[in-house]
């Protein structure tokens, strides 16, 4: 459903040149959500606007639902639907209004635009605020009615650009809900940015890491977070001199990666910390170690990232 | 037939705020009378084409003034809308980027279309002879002409990257020598030579002859149809300058 090959994008500025987007290939399947995970400044954008026919490519190619984006931005135009990172609904308009033109523009019947944009006021909760001016909405009304804009005419390929960002946690959680329940009934595709790593382990079947305009890391998150991050084994003992014996028995374990150990904790990484923990146990006992306590961490996808950067993401996007 | 439907659209849309204003429209219909009324005293004894009011002279040159000087400056409301994302909403859209345009200008235009037919009317009373078939045919022209200059006047705003003074300066150098050397309110014929020529480059110059000829209710004559391949020329060359724009619009 969406291809690009190479795509990349410098900007011009007074200060210098941009490589906002450094050579990205991806390739989405029909009716996946994916998710772009990156910090700001990233490039989740300018790729965004790339593949929606925003913003010309410097270099490479992409196609979008079957036609190229740079020969054909037309057609592609004809199967997207996008929300873009900044306020879509004009300050003037009127919220209802602008559903409607909205409608309109996507190509729906005058009649069909009017019941659709009545369903979209219930489903994202800006009932009550149909007639009033979009200026006049506060930030996360602004933002509900941005993804009622883009959900209108149900299109089989929808971009999101953070479509959760300033929501409350009750409108998030509604957002999802419906997101999930459209994809469901209309098996749309999705692609989407964000900046909450939970959303991204919980909504997104896929998650691309983006870091500096590359694409670091493409997989589920659970693989993701298997593979770069793994579970962590965390072991208190009974007695602190038996530390460094049980540590090598921790390096032995199968598929463990790095284990330390201070005072009487020892901690040690691995793929899959439940199913070992018995065992570990086990050996241990059979050495005469005794466990005071014993607990499993399962990996985030900011340590994810952590392992591939080097850097927290959630440092990344405080800063 | 989708370039009609979605300059309707883009039209709809962007009409229904002015509507809404009850100030925008009160002031929309008095200022077409503060103009005669400030104008008309003026003309007690200027003599107007052949032996006709001066209104017959006048007020065409009024006209194009007004759709001149609105459709010049209307792209820095498109600044707002550039910055803020809901223009590239609509971009994101199907829809055809000269009915965007188009619509857009429609938006302006159709008000100053209003004033104009007010000013018409109210100028009757004071000597202002109607050719009723002739007067609308100036009105549409001048409405293609509009339409032209609106869409370089986006192109210009998008090419100034939210800089509001320079898009002033470019927008009102271009109008005002325009309108000078355009003969608007006073004829070129009394010109110094050189000026005469220069006004003969000014496509303005053209477009005020073909409205005053049409005002005086001469339809077929050479001044307009100069004066409506002039309009055609600033439409094609405004629509294809500002898809252009629209294109590289990469802020
Ligand atoms: N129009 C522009 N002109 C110059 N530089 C730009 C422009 N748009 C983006 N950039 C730069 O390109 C880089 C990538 O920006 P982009 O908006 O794609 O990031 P992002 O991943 O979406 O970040 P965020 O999470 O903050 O939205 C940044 O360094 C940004 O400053
Ligand atoms: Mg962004």
């Amino acid at each position: 459903m969406i291809h690009a090959r190479d795509l990349a994008r410098t900007f011009k500025t007074k200060a210098g040149s941009v490589e906002a987007v450094r050579g990205l290939s991806l390739d989405v399947a029909e009716g996946e959500l994916v998710a772009f995970l990156g910090p700001n400044g990233a490039g989740k954008s300018t790729a965004l606007r790339m593949l929606t026919t925003l913003l010309p490519p410097s270099s490479g190619s992409a196609s979008v639902g079957g036609h190229d984006v740079v020969s054909d931005p037309a057609a592609v135009r004809r199967q997207i639907g996008y929300v873009g990172q900044g306020t879509g609904s004009g300050p003037y308009h009127r919220v209802r209004d602008e559903l409607v033109s909205q409608g309109r523009a996507q190509r729906m019947s005058t009649m069909a635009a009017r019941k659709r944009a009545d369903e979209m006021l219930g489903m994202l909760e800006l009932d009550g605020l149909a007639d009033r001016p979009c200026a006049s909405l506060s930030g996360g009304q602004k933002r509900r009615l941005d993804v009622a804009l883009g959900l209108m005419h149900t299109p089989p390929i929808l971009f999101l650009d953070e479509p959760s960002t300033g929501l409350d946690p009750h409108s998030r959680a509604n957002l999802w809900d419906h997101i999930a329940r459209l994809r469901e009934a209309s098996g749309m595709t999705i692609f989407l940015t964000t900046h909450y790593l939970d959303e991204a382990d919980t909504m997104a079947e896929r998650v691309m890491v983006i870091d500096h305009g590359v694409m670091i890391a493409d997989d589920t998150p659970a693989r993701l977070k298997a593979d770069l991050a793994g579970d962590t084994i965390h072991i208190r003992l009974l007695c602190n001199d038996q530390l460094s014996h049980a540590a090598e028995i921790a390096r032995n374990l199968p598929d463990a990666r790095e284990a330390t150990a201070q005072g009487r904790d020892l901690a040690v990484t691995l793929r899959d910390g439940e199913a070992v923990l018995p065992e570990f146990i086990r050996r241990l006992h059979q050495s005469g170690i005794e466990a005071m306590s014993a607990r499993v961490v399962r990996p985030t996808l900011d340590d994810v990232f952590l392992g591939l950067t080097g850097r927290s993401l959630r440092e990344a996007v405080s800063a | 037939m989708t370039f009609f439907s979605d300059t309707t659209i883009s039209f709809r849309r962007e009409i229904g705020p002015t509507l809404r204003s009850w100030y925008y429209i009160l002031f929309g219909l008095v200022q077409p009378l503060l103009y005669l009324a400030l104008f008309v005293p003026l003309l007690g004894n200027v003599p107007g084409p052949d032996g006709a009011s001066p209104l017959q002279w006048f007020v065409p040159g009024m006209v194009v003034m007004l759709v001149l000087f609105t459709t010049v400056s209307c792209g820095w409301s498109l600044t707002e809308e550039l910055m803020s994302g809901s223009f590239e909403r609509l971009l994101a859209t199907p829809m055809s980027r000269p009915a965007i345009m188009v619509g857009r200008a429609l938006k302006e235009l159709a008000p100053l279309l209003v004033q104009a037919l007010i000013l018409i009317i109210v100028a009757t009373p004071f000597g202002l002879v109607l050719h009723p078939l002739p007067m609308l045919l100036g009105l549409a022209m001048l409405m293609l002409f509009g339409v032209g200059v609106a869409s370089l006047s986006y192109a210009l705003a998008i090419a100034s990257k939210h800089d509001g003074s320079l898009f002033y300066l470019v927008s009102h150098s271009v109008a005002l020598p325009m309108m000078l050397l355009g003969g608007v309110l006073l004829p070129m014929t009394n010109a110094p030579g050189w000026l005469y020529v220069a006004s003969r480059f000014n496509p303005l110059t053209y477009l005020v002859e073909a409205e005053r000829a049409l005002f005086s209710g001469d339809l077929a004559s050479l001044p307009v149809l100069s004066g409506v391949l002039v309009a055609a020329l600033v439409a094609a060359l405004g629509l294809t300058v500002g898809v252009s724009q629209i294109r590289k619009a990469s802020l």
